[in-house]
Protein backbone atom coordinates (compact mmCIF):
# COMPACT_ATOMS: atom_id res chain seq x y z
CA UNK A 1 0.00 0.00 0.00
CA UNK A 2 1.10 3.26 -0.94
CA UNK A 3 0.73 6.17 1.15
CA UNK A 4 -1.00 8.98 -1.01
CA UNK A 5 -3.55 7.03 -2.84
CA UNK A 6 -6.82 5.37 -0.83
CA UNK A 7 -6.45 1.81 -1.79
CA UNK A 8 -9.44 0.71 -3.81
CA UNK A 9 -9.45 -2.88 -3.11
CA UNK A 10 -12.02 -4.19 -0.21
CA UNK A 11 -10.16 -6.76 2.71
CA UNK A 12 -12.13 -9.41 2.61
CA UNK A 13 -12.53 -12.06 5.05
CA UNK A 14 -10.53 -14.92 5.66
CA UNK A 15 -10.54 -18.22 7.03
CA UNK A 16 -7.08 -19.30 8.18
CA UNK A 17 -5.97 -22.54 10.32
CA UNK A 18 -4.37 -22.09 13.21
CA UNK A 19 -1.17 -24.56 12.71
CA UNK A 20 0.56 -23.78 16.57
CA UNK A 21 0.08 -22.08 19.39
CA UNK A 22 3.33 -21.52 21.60
CA UNK A 23 3.49 -19.65 24.92
CA UNK A 24 5.52 -16.88 25.57
CA UNK A 25 4.93 -15.69 28.33
CA UNK A 26 3.04 -16.50 31.27
CA UNK A 27 0.28 -13.76 30.01
CA UNK A 28 0.85 -13.79 25.98
CA UNK A 29 0.73 -16.93 23.39
CA UNK A 30 1.68 -16.72 19.93
CA UNK A 31 -1.32 -17.92 17.12
CA UNK A 32 0.52 -19.46 14.08
CA UNK A 33 -2.43 -18.80 11.14
CA UNK A 34 -2.14 -20.72 7.75
CA UNK A 35 -3.87 -18.37 4.88
CA UNK A 36 -5.20 -19.93 1.88
CA UNK A 37 -4.83 -16.53 0.08
CA UNK A 38 -1.26 -15.30 1.69
CA UNK A 39 -1.33 -11.33 2.68
CA UNK A 40 1.71 -9.24 1.95
CA UNK A 41 2.19 -6.63 4.43
CA UNK A 42 4.87 -4.17 6.06
CA UNK A 43 5.97 -4.78 9.76
CA UNK A 44 4.26 -2.78 12.13
CA UNK A 45 0.58 -3.36 10.47
CA UNK A 46 -1.96 -5.36 11.99
CA UNK A 47 -4.95 -8.14 11.33
CA UNK A 48 -8.39 -7.94 12.04
CA UNK A 49 -9.89 -10.73 13.47
CA UNK A 50 -13.48 -11.66 13.87
CA UNK A 51 -15.32 -14.23 15.65
CA UNK A 52 -18.78 -15.38 14.96
CA UNK A 53 -21.27 -16.98 18.04
CA UNK A 54 -23.65 -19.78 16.56
CA UNK A 55 -26.43 -16.61 16.98
CA UNK A 56 -24.36 -14.65 14.71
CA UNK A 57 -22.99 -12.19 16.72
CA UNK A 58 -19.45 -11.06 16.35
CA UNK A 59 -16.47 -9.69 18.24
CA UNK A 60 -13.58 -8.03 16.06
CA UNK A 61 -10.33 -7.00 17.38
CA UNK A 62 -7.20 -5.87 15.99
CA UNK A 63 -3.73 -7.57 16.60
CA UNK A 64 -0.26 -6.84 15.47
CA UNK A 65 2.05 -9.18 13.57
CA UNK A 66 5.20 -10.34 14.75
CA UNK A 67 5.84 -12.65 12.35
CA UNK A 68 8.78 -11.25 9.54
CA UNK A 69 6.43 -10.72 5.81
CA UNK A 70 9.88 -12.70 4.57
CA UNK A 71 8.12 -16.07 6.71
CA UNK A 72 5.41 -16.39 4.16
CA UNK A 73 4.54 -20.01 5.64
CA UNK A 74 2.33 -18.24 8.32
CA UNK A 75 1.28 -15.03 10.26
CA UNK A 76 2.33 -15.57 14.06
CA UNK A 77 -0.03 -13.22 16.05
CA UNK A 78 1.10 -12.57 19.72
CA UNK A 79 -2.08 -12.04 21.89
CA UNK A 80 -2.12 -11.24 25.47
CA UNK A 81 -5.01 -12.57 27.71
CA UNK A 82 -6.29 -9.37 29.02
CA UNK A 83 -8.43 -9.90 32.11
CA UNK A 84 -11.55 -8.76 31.09
CA UNK A 85 -11.55 -9.25 27.63
CA UNK A 86 -13.86 -11.35 25.25
CA UNK A 87 -11.35 -12.09 22.47
CA UNK A 88 -8.42 -12.57 23.97
CA UNK A 89 -9.47 -15.32 26.44
CA UNK A 90 -11.07 -17.11 24.02
CA UNK A 91 -8.06 -17.42 22.33
CA UNK A 92 -5.96 -18.67 25.30
CA UNK A 93 -8.56 -21.01 26.87
CA UNK A 94 -10.02 -22.34 23.91
CA UNK A 95 -8.61 -22.23 20.91
CA UNK A 96 -6.81 -25.25 19.44
CA UNK A 97 -4.68 -26.34 17.01
CA UNK A 98 -6.52 -26.81 13.60
CA UNK A 99 -9.38 -24.74 14.60
CA UNK A 100 -10.47 -21.71 11.50
CA UNK A 101 -10.51 -18.20 12.52
CA UNK A 102 -11.50 -15.69 9.93
CA UNK A 103 -8.60 -12.91 9.16
CA UNK A 104 -8.66 -10.04 7.33
CA UNK A 105 -6.06 -7.56 6.59
CA UNK A 106 -3.17 -6.06 6.57
CA UNK A 107 -4.36 -2.98 8.13
CA UNK A 108 -2.43 0.55 9.15
CA UNK A 109 -0.40 2.70 6.77
CA UNK A 110 1.26 4.51 9.01
CA UNK A 111 2.96 2.69 11.82
CA UNK A 112 5.31 1.05 9.86
CA UNK A 113 8.72 0.47 8.57
CA UNK A 114 10.96 -1.94 6.14
CA UNK A 115 14.25 -1.82 5.44
CA UNK A 116 14.16 0.27 2.41
CA UNK A 117 13.34 3.17 4.80
CA UNK A 118 16.45 3.85 6.22
CA UNK A 119 17.29 5.25 9.51
CA UNK A 120 18.21 5.57 12.56
CA UNK A 121 15.53 3.47 13.77
CA UNK A 122 14.65 4.34 17.39
CA UNK A 123 12.05 1.77 18.74
CA UNK A 124 10.47 1.82 21.97
CA UNK A 125 7.87 -0.81 23.43
CA UNK A 126 5.96 -1.12 26.06
CA UNK A 127 4.68 -4.64 27.53
CA UNK A 128 3.25 -6.35 24.04
CA UNK A 129 3.56 -3.01 22.25
CA UNK A 130 6.75 -5.02 21.73
CA UNK A 131 4.98 -7.19 19.51
CA UNK A 132 5.32 -4.69 15.94
CA UNK A 133 8.85 -3.99 16.69
CA UNK A 134 9.80 -7.35 17.09
CA UNK A 135 8.09 -7.22 13.10
CA UNK A 136 10.32 -4.48 11.90
CA UNK A 137 13.50 -6.31 14.02
CA UNK A 138 12.85 -9.67 12.34
CA UNK A 139 12.41 -8.46 9.11
CA UNK A 140 15.71 -6.38 9.63
CA UNK A 141 17.10 -9.47 10.59
CA UNK A 142 15.94 -11.30 7.50
CA UNK A 143 16.68 -9.19 5.22
CA UNK A 144 20.52 -9.42 6.59
CA UNK A 145 19.98 -4.90 7.10
CA UNK A 146 22.56 -3.21 8.96
CA UNK A 147 20.65 0.21 9.47
CA UNK A 148 21.08 1.09 13.08
CA UNK A 149 18.22 0.29 15.25
CA UNK A 150 17.71 0.49 18.79
CA UNK A 151 15.26 -1.10 20.93
CA UNK A 152 13.63 0.36 24.71
CA UNK A 153 11.82 -2.94 25.55
CA UNK A 154 9.83 -2.16 29.03
CA UNK A 155 8.42 -5.58 31.00
CA UNK A 156 7.45 -6.02 34.46
CA UNK A 157 9.56 -8.97 34.81
CA UNK A 158 12.19 -10.90 33.31
CA UNK A 159 9.17 -13.62 32.22
CA UNK A 160 7.28 -11.20 31.04
CA UNK A 161 9.70 -10.60 28.37
CA UNK A 162 7.82 -11.51 24.59
CA UNK A 163 10.77 -13.03 22.25
CA UNK A 164 13.43 -12.11 25.06
CA UNK A 165 15.75 -14.62 23.91
CA UNK A 166 15.27 -14.04 20.07
CA UNK A 167 15.94 -10.09 21.04
CA UNK A 168 18.75 -11.38 22.37
CA UNK A 169 19.85 -13.82 20.08
CA UNK A 170 19.82 -10.58 18.01
CA UNK A 171 21.72 -8.05 19.16
CA UNK A 172 24.59 -10.85 19.52
CA UNK A 173 25.13 -10.54 15.40
CA UNK A 174 26.30 -7.12 16.21
CA UNK A 175 25.22 -5.81 12.76
CA UNK A 176 23.73 -2.38 14.38
CA UNK A 177 21.03 -3.15 16.70
CA UNK A 178 21.16 -2.70 19.99
CA UNK A 179 18.85 -3.74 22.57
CA UNK A 180 17.94 -1.92 26.36
CA UNK A 181 15.56 -3.87 28.01
CA UNK A 182 14.17 -2.67 31.53
CA UNK A 183 11.99 -4.39 34.19
CA UNK A 184 9.48 -2.43 36.34
CA UNK A 185 8.57 -4.87 38.83
CA UNK A 186 11.60 -6.83 39.02
CA UNK A 187 13.69 -6.12 42.56
CA UNK A 188 16.84 -8.29 41.07
CA UNK A 189 17.03 -8.92 37.18
CA UNK A 190 19.28 -10.57 35.28
CA UNK A 191 22.53 -9.06 33.96
CA UNK A 192 21.80 -6.73 31.37
CA UNK A 193 18.70 -5.36 32.11
CA UNK A 194 17.77 -1.92 34.07
CA UNK A 195 15.11 -1.75 36.39
CA UNK A 196 12.70 1.19 36.66
CA UNK A 197 10.41 2.62 34.00
CA UNK A 198 10.92 4.19 30.23
CA UNK A 199 12.91 7.81 31.33
CA UNK A 200 15.20 10.10 30.18
CA UNK A 201 18.06 8.28 31.46
CA UNK A 202 17.23 5.29 29.52
CA UNK A 203 16.14 6.71 26.16
CA UNK A 204 19.14 9.35 26.20
CA UNK A 205 21.32 6.17 26.24
CA UNK A 206 19.06 4.67 23.73
CA UNK A 207 20.05 7.49 21.47
CA UNK A 208 23.47 7.53 22.45
CA UNK A 209 23.88 3.76 20.29
CA UNK A 210 23.09 5.42 17.30
CA UNK A 211 25.36 7.02 15.02
CA UNK A 212 23.17 9.97 15.02
CA UNK A 213 19.38 11.35 15.48
CA UNK A 214 16.95 8.88 14.32
CA UNK A 215 15.17 9.38 10.94
CA UNK A 216 12.15 7.72 12.45
CA UNK A 217 11.01 6.55 15.91
CA UNK A 218 7.81 4.05 16.75
CA UNK A 219 6.90 3.96 19.91
CA UNK A 220 3.96 1.59 21.01
CA UNK A 221 2.50 0.37 24.35
CA UNK A 222 0.07 0.97 26.67
CA UNK A 223 -0.94 5.13 26.88
CA UNK A 224 0.71 5.77 29.68
CA UNK A 225 3.91 4.44 28.24
CA UNK A 226 3.45 6.00 24.83
CA UNK A 227 2.91 9.21 26.22
CA UNK A 228 5.87 9.64 28.79
CA UNK A 229 8.07 7.27 25.96
CA UNK A 230 7.18 10.16 23.53
CA UNK A 231 6.88 13.61 25.43
CA UNK A 232 10.54 12.42 26.54
CA UNK A 233 11.47 11.39 22.99
CA UNK A 234 10.59 14.88 22.34
CA UNK A 235 12.02 17.14 25.45
CA UNK A 236 15.84 15.30 24.30
CA UNK A 237 15.21 17.03 20.70
CA UNK A 238 13.55 14.77 18.43
CA UNK A 239 10.83 16.32 16.05
CA UNK A 240 7.11 15.02 16.79
CA UNK A 241 6.85 14.50 12.88
CA UNK A 242 9.53 11.68 13.33
CA UNK A 243 8.17 9.88 16.04
CA UNK A 244 5.22 7.47 15.54
CA UNK A 245 3.02 5.93 18.10
CA UNK A 246 0.44 2.92 18.39
CA UNK A 247 -1.23 2.80 21.59
CA UNK A 248 -3.18 0.39 23.37
CA UNK A 249 -6.29 1.54 25.41
CA UNK A 250 -5.07 1.66 29.43
CA UNK B 1 -18.63 -19.22 9.81
CA UNK B 2 -19.44 -19.44 13.33
CA UNK B 3 -16.16 -19.80 15.19
CA UNK B 4 -15.93 -23.01 17.70
CA UNK B 5 -16.27 -22.90 21.15
CA UNK B 6 -17.15 -18.74 20.87
CA UNK B 7 -20.48 -17.55 22.61
CA UNK B 8 -20.08 -13.99 22.89
CA UNK B 9 -19.88 -12.37 26.14
CA UNK B 10 -20.01 -9.30 24.78
CA UNK B 11 -23.96 -9.85 24.58
CA UNK B 12 -23.98 -9.28 27.92
CA UNK B 13 -22.52 -5.58 27.99
CA UNK B 14 -25.54 -4.16 25.19
CA UNK B 15 -28.57 -6.63 26.74
CA UNK B 16 -31.21 -4.39 27.03
CA UNK B 17 -30.18 -2.25 24.31
CA UNK B 18 -30.64 -3.87 20.94
CA UNK B 19 -29.46 -1.86 18.08
CA UNK B 20 -27.22 0.05 19.66
CA UNK B 21 -24.11 -1.64 19.11
CA UNK B 22 -23.07 -0.81 16.06
CA UNK B 23 -21.42 -4.45 14.22
CA UNK B 24 -18.05 -6.14 14.93
CA UNK B 25 -17.81 -3.18 18.26
CA UNK B 26 -17.69 -4.15 21.61
CA UNK B 27 -19.17 -1.50 25.06
CA UNK B 28 -16.18 -0.01 26.94
CA UNK B 29 -16.34 1.98 30.07
CA UNK B 30 -12.55 3.41 29.34
CA UNK B 31 -11.92 6.09 27.34
CA UNK B 32 -9.11 4.86 25.17
CA UNK B 33 -6.33 6.84 23.56
CA UNK B 34 -5.16 6.34 20.17
CA UNK B 35 -3.19 9.12 17.99
CA UNK B 36 -0.97 8.69 15.12
CA UNK B 37 2.38 10.52 17.00
CA UNK B 38 3.31 12.55 20.19
CA UNK B 39 0.18 14.41 21.85
CA UNK B 40 0.62 18.07 21.16
CA UNK B 41 0.11 20.45 24.15
CA UNK B 42 -1.68 23.82 22.53
CA UNK B 43 -2.26 26.30 25.26
CA UNK B 44 -5.20 28.02 25.25
CA UNK B 45 -3.43 31.39 24.90
CA UNK B 46 -1.82 30.15 21.57
CA UNK B 47 -5.14 28.37 20.05
CA UNK B 48 -6.57 29.86 17.29
CA UNK B 49 -9.52 28.37 15.36
CA UNK B 50 -10.02 29.23 11.64
CA UNK B 51 -12.92 29.05 9.14
CA UNK B 52 -11.02 28.86 5.11
CA UNK B 53 -12.93 28.49 1.78
CA UNK B 54 -10.41 26.61 -0.16
CA UNK B 55 -7.25 28.19 0.42
CA UNK B 56 -8.77 31.37 1.82
CA UNK B 57 -9.46 32.29 5.56
CA UNK B 58 -12.90 33.57 6.16
CA UNK B 59 -13.07 34.05 9.92
CA UNK B 60 -10.64 32.94 12.86
CA UNK B 61 -10.92 33.05 16.80
CA UNK B 62 -8.85 33.31 19.20
CA UNK B 63 -10.39 31.19 22.90
CA UNK B 64 -11.57 33.88 24.30
CA UNK B 65 -13.76 34.78 21.42
CA UNK B 66 -14.63 31.45 21.02
CA UNK B 67 -16.09 30.41 24.11
CA UNK B 68 -18.30 33.20 23.43
CA UNK B 69 -20.26 31.86 20.88
CA UNK B 70 -23.54 29.80 21.99
CA UNK B 71 -22.69 26.89 23.68
CA UNK B 72 -24.17 23.39 22.60
CA UNK B 73 -24.55 20.28 24.72
CA UNK B 74 -24.91 16.82 23.56
CA UNK B 75 -25.08 13.61 24.91
CA UNK B 76 -24.02 10.69 22.16
CA UNK B 77 -22.73 7.00 21.55
CA UNK B 78 -19.24 7.24 20.53
CA UNK B 79 -17.38 4.53 18.18
CA UNK B 80 -14.11 3.63 17.19
CA UNK B 81 -13.01 2.31 14.16
CA UNK B 82 -10.30 0.16 16.54
CA UNK B 83 -13.56 -1.70 17.76
CA UNK B 84 -14.79 -0.10 21.57
CA UNK B 85 -17.71 2.00 21.67
CA UNK B 86 -18.50 4.12 24.71
CA UNK B 87 -22.14 4.94 25.82
CA UNK B 88 -23.55 8.21 26.88
CA UNK B 89 -20.45 10.45 26.53
CA UNK B 90 -21.03 14.09 27.05
CA UNK B 91 -19.70 17.04 25.13
CA UNK B 92 -20.44 20.99 24.87
CA UNK B 93 -18.96 23.02 21.98
CA UNK B 94 -19.96 25.01 19.54
CA UNK B 95 -22.49 23.83 16.41
CA UNK B 96 -21.32 23.93 12.92
CA UNK B 97 -23.98 25.93 12.47
CA UNK B 98 -23.38 28.63 14.95
CA UNK B 99 -19.79 28.77 13.72
CA UNK B 100 -21.17 29.36 10.22
CA UNK B 101 -23.60 31.79 11.19
CA UNK B 102 -20.78 34.21 13.62
CA UNK B 103 -18.92 34.43 9.99
CA UNK B 104 -21.75 35.59 7.69
CA UNK B 105 -20.67 31.98 6.00
CA UNK B 106 -23.42 30.04 3.88
CA UNK B 107 -22.08 26.59 3.37
CA UNK B 108 -20.30 26.88 -0.13
CA UNK B 109 -19.46 23.37 -0.84
CA UNK B 110 -20.32 20.01 0.10
CA UNK B 111 -17.03 18.62 1.77
CA UNK B 112 -14.94 19.88 4.37
CA UNK B 113 -11.83 18.62 5.85
CA UNK B 114 -11.26 19.45 9.77
CA UNK B 115 -6.99 19.82 9.81
CA UNK B 116 -5.08 19.48 13.87
CA UNK B 117 -2.45 21.06 15.15
CA UNK B 118 -0.51 17.70 14.70
CA UNK B 119 -0.96 18.26 11.05
CA UNK B 120 -3.76 15.45 11.03
CA UNK B 121 -6.72 15.97 8.76
CA UNK B 122 -9.90 13.80 8.01
CA UNK B 123 -12.63 14.73 5.97
CA UNK B 124 -16.68 15.04 6.38
CA UNK B 125 -19.59 15.79 4.41
CA UNK B 126 -20.66 19.07 5.35
CA UNK B 127 -24.17 17.76 5.62
CA UNK B 128 -22.85 15.34 8.25
CA UNK B 129 -21.60 18.42 10.00
CA UNK B 130 -24.69 19.92 9.52
CA UNK B 131 -28.87 19.71 11.86
CA UNK B 132 -26.75 19.22 14.89
CA UNK B 133 -24.58 16.55 14.09
CA UNK B 134 -21.48 17.65 14.68
CA UNK B 135 -19.76 20.40 16.81
CA UNK B 136 -16.23 21.83 18.20
CA UNK B 137 -16.39 20.48 21.56
CA UNK B 138 -14.42 22.48 24.24
CA UNK B 139 -15.15 20.49 27.12
CA UNK B 140 -16.16 16.43 27.70
CA UNK B 141 -17.94 15.34 31.02
CA UNK B 142 -18.62 18.53 32.34
CA UNK B 143 -14.44 19.28 32.44
CA UNK B 144 -12.35 20.88 29.84
CA UNK B 145 -10.59 18.00 27.34
CA UNK B 146 -7.85 16.87 28.21
CA UNK B 147 -4.97 17.05 25.87
CA UNK B 148 -4.25 13.26 25.50
CA UNK B 149 -8.40 13.75 24.34
CA UNK B 150 -7.73 16.27 21.68
CA UNK B 151 -7.71 19.21 23.88
CA UNK B 152 -8.54 22.11 23.87
CA UNK B 153 -10.82 21.56 21.17
CA UNK B 154 -11.40 18.50 18.86
CA UNK B 155 -14.14 18.05 16.50
CA UNK B 156 -16.90 15.67 17.30
CA UNK B 157 -18.50 14.18 14.58
CA UNK B 158 -20.06 11.00 16.50
CA UNK B 159 -22.37 9.19 13.94
CA UNK B 160 -19.36 8.25 12.24
CA UNK B 161 -16.37 6.81 13.17
CA UNK B 162 -14.35 8.29 16.04
CA UNK B 163 -11.08 9.51 13.34
CA UNK B 164 -13.32 11.42 11.89
CA UNK B 165 -14.09 13.49 15.04
CA UNK B 166 -10.00 15.15 14.78
CA UNK B 167 -8.17 16.29 17.81
CA UNK B 168 -6.49 19.35 18.74
CA UNK B 169 -8.21 20.72 15.63
CA UNK B 170 -7.26 24.02 13.73
CA UNK B 171 -9.25 25.18 11.45
CA UNK B 172 -12.35 23.48 9.04
CA UNK B 173 -11.73 23.81 5.56
CA UNK B 174 -14.46 23.98 2.47
CA UNK B 175 -13.26 21.69 -0.41
CA UNK B 176 -14.87 21.56 -3.97
CA UNK B 177 -13.87 17.99 -3.99
CA UNK B 178 -13.83 15.46 -1.08
CA UNK B 179 -10.52 15.13 -0.12
CA UNK B 180 -9.00 12.01 0.85
CA UNK B 181 -7.28 13.11 5.09
CA UNK B 182 -4.72 11.51 6.87
CA UNK B 183 -6.22 7.84 7.85
CA UNK B 184 -8.33 7.81 4.59
CA UNK B 185 -5.13 7.97 2.75
CA UNK B 186 -4.14 5.36 4.48
CA UNK B 187 -6.46 2.69 3.83
CA UNK B 188 -9.77 3.54 6.04
CA UNK B 189 -13.18 4.92 4.43
CA UNK B 190 -13.93 8.04 3.18
CA UNK B 191 -16.88 8.15 4.81
CA UNK B 192 -16.87 6.02 8.29
CA UNK B 193 -20.48 5.04 9.02
CA UNK B 194 -20.10 2.51 11.82
CA UNK B 195 -23.68 1.02 11.29
CA UNK B 196 -22.73 0.30 7.58
CA UNK B 197 -18.96 -0.79 9.06
CA UNK B 198 -17.52 1.34 6.63
CA UNK B 199 -13.99 0.93 8.56
CA UNK B 200 -11.52 0.30 6.04
CA UNK B 201 -11.64 1.63 2.22
CA UNK B 202 -13.60 -0.61 -0.24
CA UNK B 203 -15.82 -1.63 2.65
Amino acid sequence: MTPGQPRAAKLVWQSASIVAIEPRTPTVKSFFFRLAQPVSFVPGQHMDVRLTAPDGYEAQRSYSIASAPEATEHIELAIERLQDGEVSPFFHETVSVGDRIELRGPIGGHFMWCVEDGGPVLLAGGGSGVVPLACMLRHRAARASAVPTVLVYSARTAADLIFGDELRALRARRDGFHFLPTLTRETNPPPGFRIGRIDTDLLSDALACLPAPPTIAFVCGANAFVETAADTLLRLGIPPATIRTERYGD
Amino acid sequence: MATRGFSGRGHAASAGQPGRLPPGQFVTTDFPVLSAGPTPHVAREDWRFTLQVGPRPIKSWSWGDFIRLPITSVTRDIHCVTKWSKFDTGWEGVSIEDLLADAGLEPPTEFALAHSYDDYSTNVPVKDLLGGRAMIAIAYDGKPIAAEHGGPARLLVPHLYFWKSAKWVKALQFTERDEAGFWELRGYHMYGDPWGEQRYSGD
